[in-house]
């Protein structure tokens, strides 16, 4: 027993535990803040997972091609985004089901890696890192948080964006009516469906750019198996914080830290059963769940179309 | 959905001759022939000719020595997973997660046939079982976290595949659960033992093609799927509570037992899909890391393109099956074979169109004559 506490604390008190927790957790905060978005106007968007392996495989041929990491993330972003728009249209202009549209766009998006993957080999690469003086000087903390490949600090950027455009728009307002009360915003005059594609949008956007940080801010080559399910687990982070901005971020933190804690293991030389390490993410993610779920008022049309007249 | 309960005029405009027919007809030729265009368009983008690649997957799917009977071994399972989603999808439930139960039923089919001893018909049939019980108890991980604390199943079950594929790894590693202790084991791979003779699918063989008896097995729950979801109580609970589950709470379904059931009944057929493939020979009747295959997204997919509609999943299983199969003999022509994922994907998708579109114009109607019918 105390050789268990001995050596949890020393895996919890390694900087490296705490710099790749903060790598994954920024990674699932991209697709999760996208998510947030996307669920506060009434969608449980499980494209975000597409949405992720595109921009994982935009980016990474984008910077192939050009060798910059802007334009990866913009390719990442732009190939997020694309999925989004299809997964978008389909369910909130044709009102097809969305876990029926978001299923597909999914295994179109693994199919169409497969295949670019086997064709063209995309091979990828890492940016930089760059140590923000002064900030990185703080313990523990500081390294973990200031001390990483640039495109981490856009995260940082988008925070207050979105909760800016969320809650201190017009447009934020008509995103959460869209979810909460669908007939009362479309008689208020919002486009309930249009904002609904536009929430999804920017999930796109979001988890296209996590994508490509992904690659090119962590792991630093591209296979079809990088994104391995975490886009749900984005989800979950949502479902985490209770569809708060704050309580989703923490979520994201919490997850990137377990799967953290399932690479700090090995490195730090103790041996653990290596098939209940790599599932720990996924068996954390649903206990978190059950546990969590039932605690937080979703937004009421949460997963519910809308289609003028019905309900 | 339920319909307005708003009186239409029989003179209200636009419900008069439903241009209906080849207006679908149409519909459908478009979004499939899109979804084409796109595919040979990828494969002319690769520097390849969509000709030879078309030629290919048929020779490899049907034409070949012994390829046919292949094309329906692989269906087999395929058809299966489909079955139990399309019940799942009736009831409005989305179980994504057949790839984890299809290798939970291919594992307790594993421990039954390798692990006991017993005679050989008994084990395949106690196997078979407990494979399809394995498959539903793994969907009823989701089912309770569903109904008991209102975890949507569409992330649950996906997460739940993950761990799945831990499991199995844990099984065939470790040598008092599943991992083939033989030490001339033919390859350096870890692996369950291969199921004995006995435990395996008894194979016909039809003009030089092997059938599993597999194949009748799917077939037969392909036919009592469409009966008991058309023709039973239990099937009517089932459509009631996915096309609105308010009217079937008032009348008397229970949401969680019927759900339950329902996601239950899904896990259950992919279990068994994944017992059947293990008994069936697939990877030499070995159960292997990657023993699923993809098996499990193929039967969700095509559950999505038949519509939910259980006898269609027969065809459109044995399509996804010939795609599958005609793959492998892609190398020559120079595309990787995953193209056929892309042509799968896509075609789903396409056929997405359609009935949305109509659903839209239906709605239309229906709203243009409500005011109609109303007086201004």
């Amino acid at each position: 027993m105390n050789d268990i506490v001995g050596a949890l604390g020393d895996i919890f008190s390694s900087p490296a535990m705490y710099g790749s927790a903060v790598r994954l957790g920024v990674f699932l905060a991209f697709a999760a803040l996208g998510e947030l978005v996307a669920e506060k106007a009434g969608t449980i968007n499980i494209s975000v997972e597409g949405s992720l392996l595109a921009g994982a495989l935009g980016g990474t041929m984008a910077y192939d091609l050009s060798g910059s990491t802007v334009l990866g993330l913009t390719a990442g972003a732009v190939a997020g985004v694309l999925v989004a728009m299809v997964a978008a249209n389909m369910s909130h202009r044709l009102t097809a089901d969305q876990f029926v549209v978001g299923i597909t766009v999914n295994v179109l998006v693994l199919g169409l890696a497969g295949f670019l993957d086997a064709t063209a080999g995309p091979l990828g690469g890492r940016a930089g890192v760059v140590t923000i003086p002064l900030l990185s000087r703080i313990p523990v903390i500081g390294q973990a948080l200031f001390s990483q490949t640039w495109p981490t600090y856009l995260l940082y950027g988008l925070i207050p964006l979105t909760w800016w455009l969320l809650y201190r728009t017009r447009w934020g307002l008509e995103v959460r009516s869209a979810g909460e009360n669908p007939q009362a915003a479309d008689v208020s005059g919002v486009d309930v469906n249009g904002r609904r594609r536009q929430a999804i949008y920017y999930g796109g956007v979001l988890s296209g750019l996590g994508g490509a940080f992904l690659i090119l801010g962590q792991v630093g080559s591209f296979d079809v198996g990088v994104v391995g399910g975490r886009g749900f687990i984005a989800i979950a982070a949502v479902y985490f914080g209770g569809w708060t901005l704050r309580g989703t971020l923490i979520g994201a933190l919490l997850f990137g830290m377990a799967d953290a804690f399932r690479l700090a293991v090995p490195v730090l030389g103790y041996q653990v059963n290596a098939q209940l390490l790599a599932a720990l993410p996924y068996l954390l993610t649903l206990v978190v769940m059950y546990f969590i779920t039932k605690r937080f008022v979703q937004p009421s049309a949460l997963a519910r179309p809308f289609v003028r007249g019905l309900r | 959905m339920s319909t307005d309960p708003v009186a239409l005029p029989p003179d209200a405009p636009g419900l008069a001759g439903r241009d209906g027919g080849l207006y679908v007809l149409l519909l459908y030729m478009v979004s499939v022939g899109f979804a084409l265009v796109i595919s040979a368009g990828l494969v002319a983008v690769s520097g390849n000719a969509w000709g030879s690649v078309a030629e290919a997957l048929v020779e490899g799917a049907f034409l070949a020595p012994g390829r046919w009977g292949e094309t329906l071994a692989v269906a087999t399972p395929i058809l299966l997973v489909s079955l139990g989603m399309v019940v799942g999808v009736r009831a409005g439930f989305f179980n994504i997660g057949q790839e984890g139960q299809l290798l939970m039923g291919a594992l307790a089919m594993a421990l039954i046939g390798t692990r006991v001893a017993g005679s050989g018909p008994l084990l395949l049939m106690g196997g078979l079982a407990l494979g399809a019980v394995a498959g539903g108890l793994y969907a009823g991980v989701a089912a309770l976290m569903r109904f008991r604390r209102g975890v949507p199943e569409v992330i649950s079950t996906l997460l739940l595949v993950f761990v799945a594929f831990q499991i199995v790894g844990f099984a065939i590693t470790t040598d008092w659960f599943l991992r083939d202790l033989d030490p001339n084991r033919p390859s350096q791979a870890v692996t369950s033992a291969a199921l004995p003779g006995s435990v395996r699918l008894p194979v016909m063989t039809v003009w030089g093609n092997e059938v599993t008896i597999g194949f009748f097995l799917a077939l037969l729950g392909a036919g009592l799927a469409a009966f008991v979801l058309a023709r039973t109580v239990f099937g009517f609970k089932l459509r009631l509570l996915g096309s609105n589950p308010k009217v079937a709470q008032q009348a008397g379904v229970s949401f969680g037992k019927a759900g339950a059931t329902a996601l239950f009944i899904s896990g259950a057929t992919a279990g068994l899909a994944g017992a059947v493939m293990l008994a069936a020979g697939a990877s030499s009747a070995r159960l292997t890391a990657g023993f699923s295959n993809e098996i499990g997204w193929q039967g969700l997919l095509v559950a999505l393109l038949a519509r939910n509609r259980p006898l269609l999943c027969i065809p459109v299983a044995i399509l996804f099956a010939a795609l599958r199969t005609g793959s492998g003999f892609l190398a020559a022509t120079g595309v990787d074979r995953t193209v056929v994922d892309v042509v799968q994907a896509l075609l789903v998708l396409a056929l997405l169109v359609p009935p949305a579109v109509e659903f839209m114009r239906d709605r239309r109607r229906v709203s243009i004559a409500a005011q109609v019918a109303e007086p201004a």
